[in-house]
């Protein structure tokens, strides 16, 4: 005894056509729809690059060929759903006990079982042998022409020229404000950095990726590379990209707070371009070399520290030094920040093992640490009066080696 | 095919106990049943109300709502509540009513740890959802927990760790009874091959369930160990390394994939015959297929970890053995449309659930074959491809096959009908908004948009707002599903014993709802 | 004395509060040991009423299922029933292990290798094992397999011998023969503890040396709770035998403890093998 009865106007119609064309459930008229819908998004892609429904246009190699093995990839499937729910689609509108369809009783058929397992593992024989090829292509990161370290931190990326003695650090430039929605977005929103990574169109560039801290993953998906980067090891990719201009992508990897604030910037560049940039980093590194011999007053301290504290603390402690309650401890007003500066120093020189504070020692020059442990001491409600400078960030180099 | 136990003996015995201490105490793989339903619903809707947050928060650019931290531990809770509160517990909650039923058992074969099995959850969901308020907030590290950043958080990390070995306490010895009442309760006659399709992935996935919540809990007292006792399992500088845990997590988190799917695939097995009134197409052929699958989900892990940089030799095994899983997997769909071909079909709301199953499944294991590919997937390796893909598998996959399994037999626990009417008007909203939700991020994944990211860049905004709405729409139609269930119990027009001509498993013997104790006497079955 | 039980039908117990109990208890202990974990004074209580409430639990739970063992209530297919629950949860026991021996090899043959590979962070690490890993600097000493490890080898082997020989005398109904070898077996297993809890102690590296000292007191930690627990089985049984609970015929709950002992056994070999010796 059945309560629920499905009834249908078209019940007693003909044709297995009309009945197709005409009365069709709505489980067919909304399937078609969305069929039709998906294989129009996949056929304007291309043409609409700009309404993003299919990776970013390829700027390297390794990104076209992958675009296109997506592409192969997708029509096969398609092709293959078409065969196997065109024939269910047309069993949901003929084969119906509406319609007084009875029942066949076949269960099995050897035949056509064996030949849908075999047909598919061919056609993935098909598939695997290009995707084959371009994994190797992708593993294969000899005969590069330079190699630039990458080193992840929470948040930013630390890009070392191998050779070169070229080192930056490249942060977010979106200002909070235009995250908390005080200011309008800009265009590059969330994807623009104040040091962009800096490559000669033409030549292969091999990265070797590590952290300091968390995984993270470097991702410019125009490149077609992305490759995590694991704390204590080092993992290497490669890409050739021949058109000059200015690529994005983000972190990949979920590693804290700041992980969707991480961007990625690469500057595409002639080679002669490059060799004029090269010459005038160096040239910033060295102006940039701290004077041990100097002593620096609090506002110049304080005007350095401000910078730093931005680039490297804000995200966690925040910009008004109140940290976020049971997460990231505040400075303002501090026991640590306000008690012996010795403390204080060493604090943020070593960080503090299983938590998110790094240790800066490594990564900041000693006048950074100074400038922003004196900026941390003498600003909000803090007002401690005294200063730190470079040399006493250097005593505690000696100290630990 | 069946003869029926005397009903008269069945119901000599049938006297349910009442009040408070029934659910608490029972031993009876019912009312177990119906406890593991209800708790599932209940972490159905909370880590919903999470999804609705974070859908809230993605509405548009910029952070409206929720600070970053906040947001991690959303989409963290979202994950892990989802897999471990609401799927796996809604499918052990169809394993305790269906198979002793399907079987002809009595019972469980172990009814008092079964019972266990059911009150850990409570206890370990107490753990685990409590934690979003001590100091420091809830997990936020992803629900694949992974390390180094795993080691920072608090003290919500350690109960999370805890709470998941207490869950994982009940998914083993919940896999122990069933796997030992299918293969010990059998009524006499019913062979292996003769079980219902339902018994058989039930009886796979308790193996696998076995065989990996145990390398979870491997890996979870490694990061305990790693966080308090100075051990360097997940830290380079002692020789250990952070890849290892998701090597470790992902050889439990494949066949936890399967774990989830595989009884959906038994329900949707049951339901298509059913009201296609014909036989199941090859059915030995789905078992091998299912027995396949399970197979292959142990040698297929570190296609998770493409982008974390493993030799050549391992992304091409790993690439290979995924590939495989597409070949059994499509033996099941073929197999289903071949039922229903030339079937004498109607569509009640299970049966558009099963159907809709099958092709948003297809659509969800046609990204998994993209995504199986490993150039492909370096570009949408942890994009929202990935979260289109495992929603199109887990929610059109599990939880809508869960949602017919639930309309297929409340006539049978409730012995009501449910009301049709809503029960469509729930399906086409389910799957409309579910289509919204999930399709744009196909879209959003291959332009390049990070997942678990609180804000985004402005090329992403239209297609985020579309989820969103999709996403509001999903969660409010899920109210109706809880109304209908509700109305459900509590009444409704007789279901009689057999609801569903075309059903023809030992439970439609039963009356409806069936006896306290049921198949007290073995049925014989020819 | 335990009758043969005739009844047909599946035994299906009463409604138990056992389950509840354990549940209660399990959350506290969890709590309890999170607390601890991050230095809140309740956190030892929590876990010490956890304990007391667990304890409890198994008194009344496996009381229950002897009394109901005795009763005669549990048919052949009950037994049956208990047998195929023993076998898969060992075979969930060796999950737990092989995802440990997992680390083990992980960590020796990918691990390794890939650090020393990586010259640019670590210049001077070479892949040697026993490592304490490149960031470390430390030289370990490690446990000379030959020396205790051989001998709990001995002893354990001797002890699987011990419980096959108890389970003979109980087959042919020699219950004095069961009650030695229970006694001889739990002797051994109480022996091979103290020599592990003495190993521990003359240890030149701990569990916070790197990798090696990781796995190592990881998995010999983790054997040697089993042993620990399988001992606490064994004397149950041992008093179950002397209070003359198990017939030639039935006696699943022996049998039970002499697999997991069994299974106990094979995972030293491996541990033996693989941690001490090779």
């Amino acid at each position: 005894m059945r309560i629920a009865n499905y009834t249908d106007q078209c019940a007693g119609q003909p044709l297995c056509v009309r009945r197709l064309l005409f009365c069709m459930p709505n489980a067919l008229v909304f399937t078609s729809a969305f069929l039709l819908a998906l294989a129009l998004a996949l056929i304007a892609a291309p043409a609409r690059a700009d309404y993003a429904l299919n990776f970013p246009t390829p700027a390297s190699g390794l990104a076209q060929d992958i675009y296109d093995l997506h592409i192969l990839i997708l029509w096969i499937c398609f092709a293959i759903f078409v065969i196997v729910f065109v024939p269910m689609f047309v069993a949901l509108v003929c084969h119906r006990k509406s319609l007084g369809h009875v029942a066949a009783k076949f269960h099995d058929n050897l035949k056509v079982e064996i030949i849908w397992t075999i047909i598919p593992t061919l056609i993935l024989v098909g598939m695997a042998w290009p995707a084959t090829n371009l994994v190797m292509s992708m593993k294969d990161t000899s005969k590069e022409d330079l190699t630039i370290k990458v080193t992840g931190r929470q948040w930013k990326w630390d890009y070392e020229y191998l050779g070169d003695d070229i080192r930056f650090t490249s942060n977010t430039t979106t200002p909070p404000e235009q995250i908390d929605g005080a200011q309008a977005k800009g265009e590059n929103y969330l994807l623009e950095v104040d040091h962009p990574l800096v490559v000669p169109a033409g030549k292969k560039v091999r990265l070797v990726l590590t952290t300091s801290d968390v995984i993270h993953s470097w991702w410019v998906p125009a490149f077609g590379v992305k490759q995590d980067a694991i704390p204590g090891f080092i993992r290497d990719a490669w890409f050739m990209v021949d058109k000059p201009g200015i690529y994005r992508g983000q972190c990949a990897e979920l590693c804290g707070i700041g992980h969707g604030f991480m961007p990625v910037v690469v500057e595409v560049v002639t080679p002669e371009q490059f060799a004029s940039w090269k010459d005038e980093q160096k040239k910033l590194l060295a102006a940039a070399a701290v004077d041990y011999s100097k002593t620096y007053t609090m506002d110049e301290l304080k005007t350095m520290g401000a910078k730093v504290y931005t680039a490297n603390c804000m995200a966690c402690h925040q910009p008004n030094g109140a940290g976020i309650p049971n997460a990231f401890p505040a400075l303002n007003g501090s026991k640590l920040v306000r008690g012996e500066k010795s403390a204080h120093i060493e604090r943020v020189f070593n960080g503090k093992p299983g938590t998110a504070m790094a240790a800066f020692g490594k990564q900041l020059s000693d006048l950074d640490i100074a400038a922003v442990i004196t900026y941390e001491r003498n600003t909000w409600s803090n007002a401690m009066g005294d200063v730190v400078q470079p040399t006493e960030i250097a005593a505690l180099h000696k100290r630990s080696q | 095919m069946y003869t029926a136990a005397d009903p008269a003996d069945a119901h000599a015995h049938d006297h349910a106990p009442s009040g408070f201490m029934r659910w608490v105490s029972s031993t009876n793989h019912k009312d177990i049943g119906t406890l593991y339903l209800w708790f599932s619903l209940f972490m159905f809707f909370f880590a919903g109300a999470l999804a609705m947050l974070i859908r809230a928060e993605l509405f548009q650019p910029g952070l409206q709502f929720f600070q970053p931290a906040f947001f991690n531990q959303l989409t963290t809770m979202h994950g892990l509540i989802m897999i471990f509160g609401a799927i796996m517990p809604s499918l052990v909650g169809f394993a305790n009513w269906q198979v002793p039923l399907m079987i002809g058992a009595p019972d469980m074969a172990f009814p008092r740890l079964n019972n266990w099995s059911f009150w850990l959850l409570p206890a370990a969901g107490t753990l685990l959802i409590s934690s979003f308020f001590v100091p420091g907030g809830a997990i936020a590290g992803g629900w694949t927990m992974y390390p180094p950043l795993f080691i920072q958080g608090g003290i919500a990390y350690d109960m999370s760790i805890l709470s998941l070995h207490i869950l994982g306490i009940s998914s083993i010895m919940g896999a122990i009874n069933i796997i030992t009442t299918i293969l010990n309760m059998r009524a006499p006659g019913m062979t292996l091959m003769k079980m219902p399709l339902f018994v058989w992935t039930w009886l796979i996935t308790a193996f696998l369930l076995i065989a990996v919540m145990p390398v979870l809990a491997c890996a979870i007292t490694m990061l305990l160990t790693d966080r308090h006792f100075g051990t360097h399992f997940f830290d380079a500088a002692g020789g250990g390394d952070p890849v290892m845990f998701q090597h470790l997590f992902w050889f439990f988190g494949h066949p936890e994939v399967y774990i989830m799917i595989l009884p959906a695939f038994g329900i949707v097995s049951t339901i298509i015959p059913t009201f296609a009134r014909k036989p199941l197409f090859g059915y030995v052929s789905m078992v091998y297929a299912v027995a396949s699958i399970a197979f292959l989900s142990f040698i297929v892990w570190a296609h998770h970890m493409f982008a974390t940089g493993m030799p050549l030799g391992g992304q091409l095994f790993f690439m290979y053995t995924t590939m495989l899983i597409a070949i059994p997997t499509g033996v099941k769909v073929f197999n289903w449309v071949a039922t229903l071909w030339r079937g004498s079909i109607t569509f009640e709301t299970p049966m558009l659930f099963a159907l809709a199953f099958v092709f948003l499944f297809a659509i969800g294991g046609f990204s998994g074959l993209v995504l199986a590919l490993v150039p492909v997937d370096i570009q949408l390796q942890d994009t929202y491809y990935v979260v289109a893909h495992f929603h199109y598998v887990l929610f059109s996959g599990s939880a809508m096959s869960i949602m017919g399994g639930i309309y297929y037999w409340l006539p049978k626990w409730t012995g009501h009908m449910y009301d049709e009417k809503l029960g469509k008007i729930h399906f086409w909203l389910t799957t409309i908004a579910f289509n919204i939700t999930f399709f744009p991020m196909h879209f959003l994944g291959l332009a390049g948009m990070p997942r678990r990211i609180p804000d985004y860049a402005l090329q992403f905004a239209d297609f985020n707002m579309i989820a969103s709405l999709g996403g509001f729409l999903l969660g409010a139609s899920q109210l109706l599903f809880l109304y209908n269930v509700i109305q459900c119990v509590r009444g409704g027009a007789p279901a009689g014993n057999r609801p569903w001509e075309g059903a023809d498993t030992l439970e439609w013997t039963q009356s409806s709802p069936p006896p306290y104790h049921s198949f007290v006497t073995p049925p014989i079955v020819k | 004395m335990q009758e043969h039980a005739t009844s047909d039908t599946y035994y299906v117990p009463p409604p138990s509060i056992w389950p509840l109990v354990g549940s209660v208890a399990l959350l506290a202990l969890a709590s309890g040991f999170a607390l601890l974990l991050n230095k809140f004074s309740a956190g030892p209580y929590l876990m010490a009423l956890g304990m007391g409430i667990l304890l409890i639990m198994l008194f009344g739970w496996f009381g229950t299922v002897i009394h109901e063992s005795l009763a005669g209530k549990y048919s052949d297919q009950v037994d049956t029933s208990f047998r195929w629950g023993m076998a898969w949860f060992i075979f969930s026991e060796v999950a737990f292990f092989s995802g440990f021996f997992g680390a083990l090899f992980y960590s020796r043959i990918i691990a390794m290798p890939m650090l020393a590979d990586a010259q640019l962070l670590w210049p001077d690490f070479h892949a040697i094992w026993p490592s304490a890993g490149p960031g470390l600097k430390i030289v370990l000493t490690p446990v000379d397999a030959w020396g205790i490890p051989a001998l709990n080898t001995l002893i354990l082997l001797s002890s699987g011998a011990t419980v096959t020989w108890a389970h003979w005398g109980l087959q042919k109904g020699r219950q004095f023969q069961l009650k030695l070898g229970l006694a001889l077996t739990i002797l051994l297993g109480v022996l091979f503890i103290s020599l592990q809890v003495h190993e521990y102690g003359e240890a030149a590296f701990s569990i916070r040396d790197g990798i090696y000292g990781a796995t190592f007191y990881m998995l010999t930690g983790f054997h040697g709770f089993h042993v620990m627990l399988g001992a606490v089985m064994l004397s149950v049984i041992f008093f179950r035998a002397v209070a003359g609970h198990f017939t030639a015929e039935r006696h699943f709950a022996f049998e039970a403890v002499a697999w997991y002992w069994h299974f106990v056994d094979v995972i030293w070999l491996l541990l033996f093998i693989f941690v001490y010796w090779l």
